[in-house]
């Protein structure tokens, strides 16, 4: 069966920030929805499908994406679903429920913040709950280890990975929805001392505050989704290769491949991750890697991956011939999304 | 971005009990005795912490096998400040130790001095002396020539099941410009709703948007301290948590002007009195703080009852 062709039809975040205090889970989802729905030309009347993903133990409050469906103005009711997981995720589902036929417009929204509490706590209950959970090990140290191996491989090296984050800082201070960071040269990066040994400060992502919304349509113009998939290694980290993302790689095939791509927007919290989906992708130097500055100055749960496919849709919108959008979850790029985007 | 000080801190806890089934119940059951075991796969791979399945084929498991105590290091990092329910309190590294006999490596603690650490290095696993069935039972790794302490024999139970797995976390939740605005209000004994622009409806606790239009609410408008009981509940019997001694009335108080009923303690009357259509007003406390329990609790008032007619669409 040929499957419907899909588009990008509208895109809105709320800046990331360190906290976004003034905004309830409501407020977050009204603004958001109301601006991509105006970006797409689109009413609330004519979405047939609606879709979110955030986390409750991000947000500090069961349930709360029920709460989150008073922005929606979920009357008469609508048909709405929900993923604990990043938007990215939510979009997927979207992406699938328009593949029925039925329906042809699509609002898939996201939010989290990582300043109600902590999120590297909140990280530890994602892992194994009989073997890692109770060691509490967090994502830094997770990261550490990864980028060790790395490391010691020879795939990579620490100055590298500063202009990683010097590159990120720098991107990220172009971006009006992410928060300024203080941009140094690789060298003065290279003397601060380690956070998580081989990881410095400038290695980790800055958790933030936010809420991003897309709009899918059947037809309509704008960026073309050329494929979605998303694939899942093994949990345990010991017990796979953590230099590699095969299922990064596995997931780009599934989305039809890198041809004409010259923007990738790649969820990656750590610059040593920029360099595994990198290579693992096998995306070389013609492709603009985060043009955003990507998730290393802006990382807001349950959200970062979802404004990698905007951003991407938007760098199609803006000229582009193809873009990749790709999304993780889980600890060390255990679970890989990617959506190809291609001009009409 | 903050205009908002009203934060509250906020805990979020469960009790879970995790349950084992029976190859990661074996292996901890190994671990409580003092013994490492993996798991070999079909094409003859040995997985420690074992896995029910092959990750590879899915097929099933087919048996047990003893693995280290000791160990090789593959990666590591150092902690040099422990958070609370870490393994160790002091500074450590978590490691990846492949244990003798096994194809993939375990993620644990290790307890060494920093300048020690190397990868490659050989370790061997130290039991905790008290141990119960689960991961820390094993409670870290400490470098190969060391000498380990002697293992602490523990009394032969049945094998392990269940266990504790609790979860803890610490938030500081804001209360939104919304909410925030509406709690400094009751400081001014004030209880004021926000008003939809779309569909007129007004709201109490005010909400930011209007959950059957989707648009922002736009307007405050101050509520009468006087309303209606359209509903209610008595609570007879005692509950972890209660503020309240029992029997007392749960009532939704629709305020005269609002069109959603508030949640609150109807007071000052015998339960048995408490009934739809009574008319109730506002009792405030003495020491005003930015909370709905700074009303008391709502007490009758000698007005006739409201007929159903009149908040039916409101129950």
């Amino acid at each position: 069966m040929a499957l419907r062709d899909v588009h990008i039809a509208g895109f809105a975040q709320l800046p990331n920030s360190h906290d976004l205090d003034d905004y309830d889970e409501a407020e977050m989802v009204q603004e958001i929805t109301e601006r991509a729905l105006a970006d797409a030309g689109l009413r609330r009347e004519d979405v047939g499908f609606t879709c979110s993903g955030s986390n409750d133990y991000v947000m500090g409050r069961p349930f709360s994406f029920t709460m989150a469906i008073d922005g929606l103005g979920a009357w008469p009711p609508i048909r709405e679903s929900h993923v604990e997981m990043d938007g990215a995720w939510a979009m997927y589902e979207a992406y699938v429920r328009l593949q029925h036929g039925d329906v042809d417009v699509a609002l898939v929204y996201c939010f989290g913040k990582s300043s109600l509490g902590s999120v590297d706590k909140v990280h530890t209950y994602e892992l194994d709950p009989y073997s890692l959970a109770p060691l509490q090990v967090d994502p830094h140290s997770l990261a550490a280890m990864q980028a060790r191996m790395l490391l010691e491989q020879g795939l990579i090296t620490e100055a590298e990975l500063a202009h990683i984050a010097c590159r990120a800082r720098r991107d990220g201070n172009k971006n009006p929805n992410a928060p300024h960071s203080d941009e140094a040269d690789a060298d003065a990066l290279l003397a601060q001392p380690y956070v998580r040994e081989p990881l410095r400060a400038h290695d980790l992502p800055t958790r933030t505050d936010g809420a991003a919304c897309i709009v899918l349509r059947v037809g309509g113009g704008g960026p073309r989704i050329r494929g979605i998939a998303h694939i899942m290694d093994q949990h345990q980290p010991g017990s796979r290769d953590l230099t590699d993302a095969v299922s990064a790689r596995q997931a780009l095939e599934a989305a039809g491949g890198a041809d004409g791509v010259t923007v990738a927007e790649l969820h990656a919290p750590y610059t040593t991750q920029v360099a595994v989906l990198k290579r693992a992708m096998g995306l070389d130097d013609e492709v603009a890697i985060n043009p955003s500055g990507g998730a290393i100055p802006a990382c807001t749960p349950m959200v970062a991956g979802l404004v990698r496919i905007g951003e991407a849709a938007m760098a199609v919108r803006h000229g582009a011939p193809a873009a990749i959008g790709h999304a993780t979850s889980g600890s060390l790029l255990q679970h890989n999304l990617v959506c190809v985007l291609e001009a009409e | 971005m903050t205009t908002v000080e009203l934060v509250s801190p906020f805990v979020l806890e469960y009790a879970y009990k995790r349950s084992t089934g029976p190859v990661i119940g074996r292996f901890l059951t190994a671990l409580r005795a003092g013994r490492i075991e993996g798991v070999r796969t079909a094409t003859g791979r040995v997985l420690c912490p074992p896995v029910e399945y092959d990750p590879e084929t899915g097929e099933d498991i087919v048996d047990f096998v003893e693995v280290g105590p000791e160990g090789t290091v593959t990666t590591w990092t150092w902690v040099a400040e422990p958070e609370p329910g870490q393994p160790l309190s002091e500074p450590f590294a978590y490691a990846l130790v492949k244990l003798d006999g096994a194809d993939t490596a375990m993620l644990h603690a290790l307890k060494c001095g920093k300048d020690a650490l190397v990868t490659g290095m050989r370790v061997r696993a130290v039991f905790a002396a008290e141990r119960s069935g689960m991961i820390t039972d094993l409670a870290y790794f400490q470098p190969a020539d060391l000498p380990a302490p002697e293992l602490v024999p523990v009394p032969a139970e049945h094998p392990v099941t269940r266990f504790k797995a609790p979860v803890h976390a610490e938030y500081t939740v804001a209360a939104g410009a919304t909410t925030a605005e509406f709690l400094r209000g009751i400081l001014r004994k004030e209880l004021n709703g926000r008003r939809c622009p779309s569909c007129d409806k007004i709201y109490i606790p005010p909400r930011g948007s209007c959950p059957l239009c989707g648009v922002r609410t736009s307007e405050v408008v101050p509520l009468a301290q006087k309303g209606t009981v359209t509903t209610f509940s008595i609570i007879r019997i005692p509950f972890e948590g209660q503020v309240l001694e029992p029997p007392y009335a749960a009532a939704h108080v629709l305020l005269d002007g609002a069109d959603v009923p508030l949640l609150h303690i109807v007071g000052d009357c015998d339960v048995d009195d408490v009934r739809m259509g009574m008319r109730v007003e506002a009792v405030w406390v003495e020491d005003l703080q930015p909370t709905l329990a700074s009303v008391r609790y709502f007490r009758p008032i000698d007005e006739p009852d409201a007929t159903y007619e009149s908040f039916k669409e409101h129950v």
